[in-house]
């Protein structure tokens, strides 16, 4: 029987769906092990100090919350676990409400943290690398006020911290441009401050080379995986862990789908040969 | 209770997700009009985050303020002003100035940042004793990025061409970038990926409430 690659096409797009719907309904449970990368960016928030304050930057917007919200809401959680207090802001318009959504969520296991004191969503700023360059150099001069409009001397947390070095990490939640890189360029390679950050599996090949010896990056988060190995790091159960299971069975039925057509086309190569 | 606006969002959403993944199918009306909603609401978001994010706070608010303290504010805002004259032909190269500093700015600042975090700091990384590694692992990890890099650079030379014992350089280049590409697809599938997990789980879950 012959099937038109129409048809095929759909065939796949239908398997696929099912494949990806039925472990969202049905959950499996397999484990994941934890990379390098992804050990390198807990050590960084296990290591620092108690009561140390850190900033996350929410460099993306709802487009790609499925893969990063899980590393924010696992990264907030890991530095409140740590006592450690989270500044928030955002190189991308959308990034505030991703930072509500994702301290809104984790707030729920600790409702002893209060706002303005283990966290301030400070919002949004233009201007990409120029601005984490004046954050570097005055907080306070980027962020007059926060994001509900209370001045930044008054936020109890923020006192005494006036310039990223003051910072015990960073970390950029990023989709693209302004985004990791401009935190690694500048934040990391200029003023010294130690940066981690997470980013979508499309563009996760291109940020390893900075996980190197000279320690531009402080491991890295990419994609799903990476975020369900960090909920796993932290003992949560958290929504990267939930969706791993389809991921893995869309996965394989990818090899599966590869190797199909490559049988196909090696046939068919052969045919016309002979 | 869920509010009735929450629902009617949700069963919107709902629709418009349907309407694009009917693409898959083939080509269609649902889909063209849920495309253009899509690309209309993306121009008029943008455009009222420009003018309450950026244009208000950081220019309007600061003049009507303190005219006076903020008059350096009226370079940019005049650069502003002179971009939008691209609009009419006649007034077309008075944008130029503007699109000039802007670019000589970039360059400048960009410059630098890159240089010694792209060229410097990269090529130190890998001026490492591979040996000094505390596993085996780590020493041929080490080993093989000396080679990678040292291979893929060569690669990308052209000025000799690379034959007989020269090619041999090349070759395992291109074996490294292969690799690296075959990684990228990987990647890229498992982007693809989360990005139909993440509407599934919203069709299923919030939409449908199937997901416990």
């Amino acid at each position: 029987m012959k099937i038109s690659s129409s048809t095929e096409r759909k065939i796949i797009y239908s398997v696929l769906f099912i494949a990806v719907a039925l472990p969202l309904l049905f959950p499996i449970g397999w484990k994941t092990d934890v990379s390098g990368y992804t050990r390198m960016a807990y050590d960084l928030i296990e290591e620092s100090p108690d009561e140390s304050v850190v900033l996350i930057s929410f460099d993306y917007d709802p487009s790609t919350m499925t893969e990063i919200q899980p590393m924010a809401e696992a990264q907030i959680e890991h530095a409140f676990k740590r006592n450690q207090r989270v500044i928030a802001t955002a190189l991308w318009p959308m990034g505030v409400q991703m930072a509500e959504q994702a301290f809104s969520s984790v707030i729920k296991n600790y409702p002893d943290k209060q706002y303005g004191i283990d966290y301030v969503n400070l919002g949004y700023k233009v201007g990409g690398m120029v601005t984490i360059q004046a954050m570097g150099r005055n907080l306070s001069e980027v962020y007059p006020a926060d994001q509900g409009g209370t001045p930044y001397a008054e936020l109890p947390m923020l006192k005494g911290i006036n310039r990223l070095k003051d910072l015990a990490w960073i970390s950029s939640l990023s989709s693209g441009t302004p985004g990791l890189k401009e935190w690694v360029m500048v934040a990391g390679d200029s003023y010294g401050v130690p940066v981690t950050g997470g980013c979508t599996a499309i563009s996760a090949p291109g940020f390893f080379p900075y996980v190197n010896e000279q320690r531009q990056l402080y491991g890295l988060l990419g994609g799903l995986k990476a975020a369900s190995e960090y909920e796993g790091l932290i003992d949560r159960i958290g929504p990267a862990t939930m969706k791993m299971d389809a991921q893995s069975i869309a996965h394989l039925l990818i090899l599966i789908f590869i190797a199909i057509g490559n049988v196909k086309a090696y046939v068919s190569r052969r045919r016309v040969a002979q | 209770m869920t509010s009735f606006f929450t629902t009617f969002g949700i069963w919107l959403s709902a629709l418009f997700t349907i309407s694009i993944f009917s693409f898959l199918y083939k080509d269609n009306p649902l889909y063209k009009f849920s495309e253009q909603v899509f690309v209309g609401l993306s121009a008029a978001y943008w455009l009222v985050n420009i003018i309450y994010s950026i244009m208000i706070p950081n220019l309007f608010s600061k003049l009507i303020g303190d005219f006076s303290g903020n008059l350096i504010l009226l370079i940019p805002a005049a650069l502003g002003l002179m971009m939008l004259m691209r609009i009419h032909p006649a007034t077309q190269w008075i944008s130029r100035y503007p699109i000039a500093i802007m670019i000589g700015t970039t360059a400048g600042i960009s410059m630098l940042r890159y240089m010694k975090s792209d060229i410097l700091n990269q090529v130190t990384a890998t001026m490492i004793n591979p040996f000094a590694a505390s596993s085996t692992g780590a020493v041929i990890g080490n080993i093989l990025l000396i080679i990678g890099t040292l291979c893929g650079v060569y690669f990308f030379y052209f000025s000799k061409k690379q034959e007989g014992f020269f090619a041999v350089p090349s070759k395992i280049g291109i074996w490294f970038l292969m690799i690296s590409f075959g990684a990228t697809f990987g990647y890229t599938v498992m982007a693809r990926i989360s990005l139909l997990i993440g509407r599934l789980e919203f069709l299923l879950g919030n939409w449908l409430h199937l997901i416990k």
